[in-house]
């Protein structure tokens, strides 16, 4: 429920910045129409706190009329120069994973897509299984924006009622999922590593405690039920060209005024510079082993032909081989890459807590006794110092 | 300027314990330590608080032994701390917990910065920071490196994938951050956490806070957990010895294998 209080001056901040035109001046109070939608826009630019929004208490909701699985759809960060934006790997790999739900629910499985510009997205969309797209096109959603962009899913979604609303666990993923979420008093579950339905409810389950047990959670009381979902886990279908999707164009007032964030400077790097050892595929580690600074630099080398990142044990930090933000372990990163190939790291504790969640672990160590070989997938008990330089030479062919 | 951090203890533990009944997590008898990410957010403040001389408060929800993170922030530098602490809050999940985080610090009055940590590193959520903001109603700038405050102007470098923005938000605004690669966690002097026992800290409840029961605890979370298991064990590794050239040409065959490379 929204209530506009005595408190009311009358100023009219909150008539322009309404998405939905919901709000109309009488007597010089704020009156709020049936267009509202709580989406709390009004609450944030409102100058002497008159209106509150109080939601109803999660049990007492009618979750019937909720249906469709939706997908956002990530476009890519570009950096100054103007170019045509893409849709990320991730969104594919949700539109397999949310075909499956979709089916399995009997409801349809909706892409929900906010850009300036749409360059054929809604194409692409429809061949990866979308059965249709729900296409925000303005001009102030050149970029994205935690505000505008919040804003205009939590309209969508009290529009249009979905059951499961799926986001790439990115860090775009991860800073609006949790705004729409705590707006709409729905439940999210982050950095999901598999779902399922379990009884009509979205089954999520995923890690915690740095991978050491895993968690299965419900939102039976809500909806949508939210999760955002690990990149490179789900398995994404094979794309049917020309498979089309119905486009459900709809529109948004926005207001510039919405955008309370404002980039000076975006910079990506095509290196792979910005790449984190959080968020990396392939982690190419290196320990006290490599005996020197100058050794360790030959690991950097073998993870840029991997396409990979390079990480450091704690004792390979702390002898300075390796700067602290490549430190893999409790008190550096918890990492869970796809292949994490580690050289000279015997495996303390600490270290295997950050790294044994990566889904296969080659390790290499002068000592077949290393406690590393007890989480790794593939043991090489030898030289690191011979086998980096083969390694180097055999991959540049 | 006021500045408030959000801090939470974590298990320091590689054994997690857990709760056959009720599938919840055992916090108890485990060592505890600050959330990596919140010391962060906290020696950022304390920095901006040294240049300009803003107040720093902590707030932090939790069991009451909880309040040795927040004592650890005090002798530290910071100038006041609050832990929430109520049978009331037991079970939270993050929206439950950001809306008790969000009412305290309405308590608090005028704030116009919140730094907390990106993520806690027993939940990795990362949802707590932004569910603040929203329940607040104010800006959120999440996965920053550095903060910096010129005059009424917040700067801040954050991170995008694959790369990062400065942005400006002018208060009040909430960060969250990650570690810069130069940062080296801090702790105070046996003198300091003295002086810090006459620092003023409370201890508040539910209602000091004003929170409604039914947002509260498990029956006020929207998430249920339905069941914790160990992950799947892994196999033991299949091991491999040899000379270097040998050793080499395993690794190759097995990234092959597993389509690292290809063939």
């Amino acid at each position: 429920m929204i209530e506009v209080s005595k408190k009311c001056i009358g100023c009219n901040k909150c008539v322009p910045v309404c998405p939905f035109a919901a709000i109309n001046m009488v007597d010089k109070k704020a009156v709020m129409n049936e267009a509202c939608t709580l989406c709390g826009v009004c609450v944030q630019v409102c100058p002497v706190q008159a209106i509150t929004i109080t939601r109803e208490e999660a049990s007492a909701r009618d979750l019937s009329g909720y249906k469709g699985v939706w997908v956002y759809v990530e476009l890519n960060e570009t950096g100054d120069q103007p170019q045509a934006k893409k849709i990320k790997q991730v969104t594919f790999e949700l539109l397999g994973a949310g075909r499956k739900l979709a089916d399995e629910l009997g409801e349809d499985l909706c892409a929900v897509l906010l850009a300036d510009k749409n360059h054929n997205y809604d194409k692409e969309l429809g061949a990866y299984g979308a059965d249709k797209v729900y296409m925000v096109e303005h001009d102030e959603l050149f970029e994205y924006n935690t505000d505008i962009f919040s804003t205009v899913i939590v309209s969508l979604v009290t529009r249009h009622k979905p059951s499961v609303m799926l986001y790439g666990a990115t860090i775009q993923g991860r800073d609006l999922a949790p705004r729409v979420a705590s707006t709409l008093y729905v439940g999210l579950t982050a950095d999901c590593t598999a779902l399922a339905i379990k009884d009509g409810l979205l089954l999520q389950s995923r890690p915690a405690f740095g991978g050491n047990i895993m968690a299965d959670i419900l939102a039976p009381k809500s909806r949508p039920q939210m999760s955002t979902v690990r990149p490179n886990v789900m398995k994404m279908n094979e794309p049917v060209h020309g498979r089309a999707a119905l486009v459900v164009r709809e529109s948004a007032k926005l207001d510039k005024s919405l955008r309370r964030v404002k980039v000076l400077e975006r910079r990506i790097s095509h290196d792979g510079g910005g790449v984190r050892i959080d968020n990396a595929n392939i982690i190419v580690s290196g320990g006290r082993g490599m005996k020197s600074r100058e050794k360790f630099r030959q690991l950097e080398e073998l993870s840029k032909l991997l396409g990979g990142v390079v990480g450091a044990s704690r004792a390979a930090v702390d002898l300075g081989f390796k700067e602290k933000a490549h430190q893999v372990g409790q008190s550096g990163t918890t990492v869970s890459p796809k292949l994490y190939l580690s050289f000279g790291i015997s495996g303390a504790v600490q270290h295997i807590v950050g790294m044994k969640a990566s889904d296969v672990i080659i390790a290499v160590n002068k000592d077949a006794g290393a406690p590393i070989f007890n989480v790794a997938k593939y043991g090489i008990v030898g030289d690191a110092h011979e086998i980096v330089p083969k390694l180097i030479e055999a991959l540049k062919k | 300027m006021n500045i408030v951090v959000c801090v939470k203890q974590v298990p320091d533990s590689t054994e997690v314990k857990i709760n056959p009944e009720t599938g919840h997590l055992i916090r108890a008898g485990v060592p505890s330590i600050i959330n990596p990410y919140d010391h962060f957010a906290l020696q950022t403040a304390l920095e901006l608080k040294k240049k300009h001389d803003f107040k720093v408060t902590l707030v932090s929800m939790g069991p009451p032994q909880a309040k040795s993170v927040v004592q650890l922030g005090l002798a530290l530098g910071a100038d006041e701390g609050i832990l929430l602490s109520d049978m009331a809050f037991a079970g939270s999940d993050t929206w439950s917990t950001s809306y008790a985080l969000a009412r305290a610090i309405k308590k608090l009055g005028k704030i116009d910065l919140i730094l907390a940590g990106m993520q806690a590193i027993d939940g990795d959520t990362a949802q707590t920071g932004p569910g603040v903001a929203q329940q607040l109603g104010m800006p959120q700038v999440t996965f920053c490196e550095h903060v910096d405050v010129d005059g009424r102007r917040i700067i801040a470098r954050k991170l995008i994938d694959g790369g990062y923005e400065i942005v400006e938000a002018r208060p009040p605004v909430l960060l969250t951050m990650i570690m810069h690669k130069d940062y080296v966690p801090r702790y105070p002097s046996f003198l300091a956490v003295n002086a810090s026992l006459k620092k003023p800290f409370h201890v508040w409840s539910a209602a000091d806070i004003g929170a409604e029961p039914q947002f509260l605890g498990l029956k006020g979370s929207p998430t249920q957990v339905d069941k914790i298991y160990p992950p799947p064990q892994r196999e033991k590794a299949a091991m491999f010895s040899g000379s270097g050239q040998e050793g080499m040409a395993k690794i190759l065959q097995i990234m092959k294998a597993e389509h690292f490379i290809e063939e």
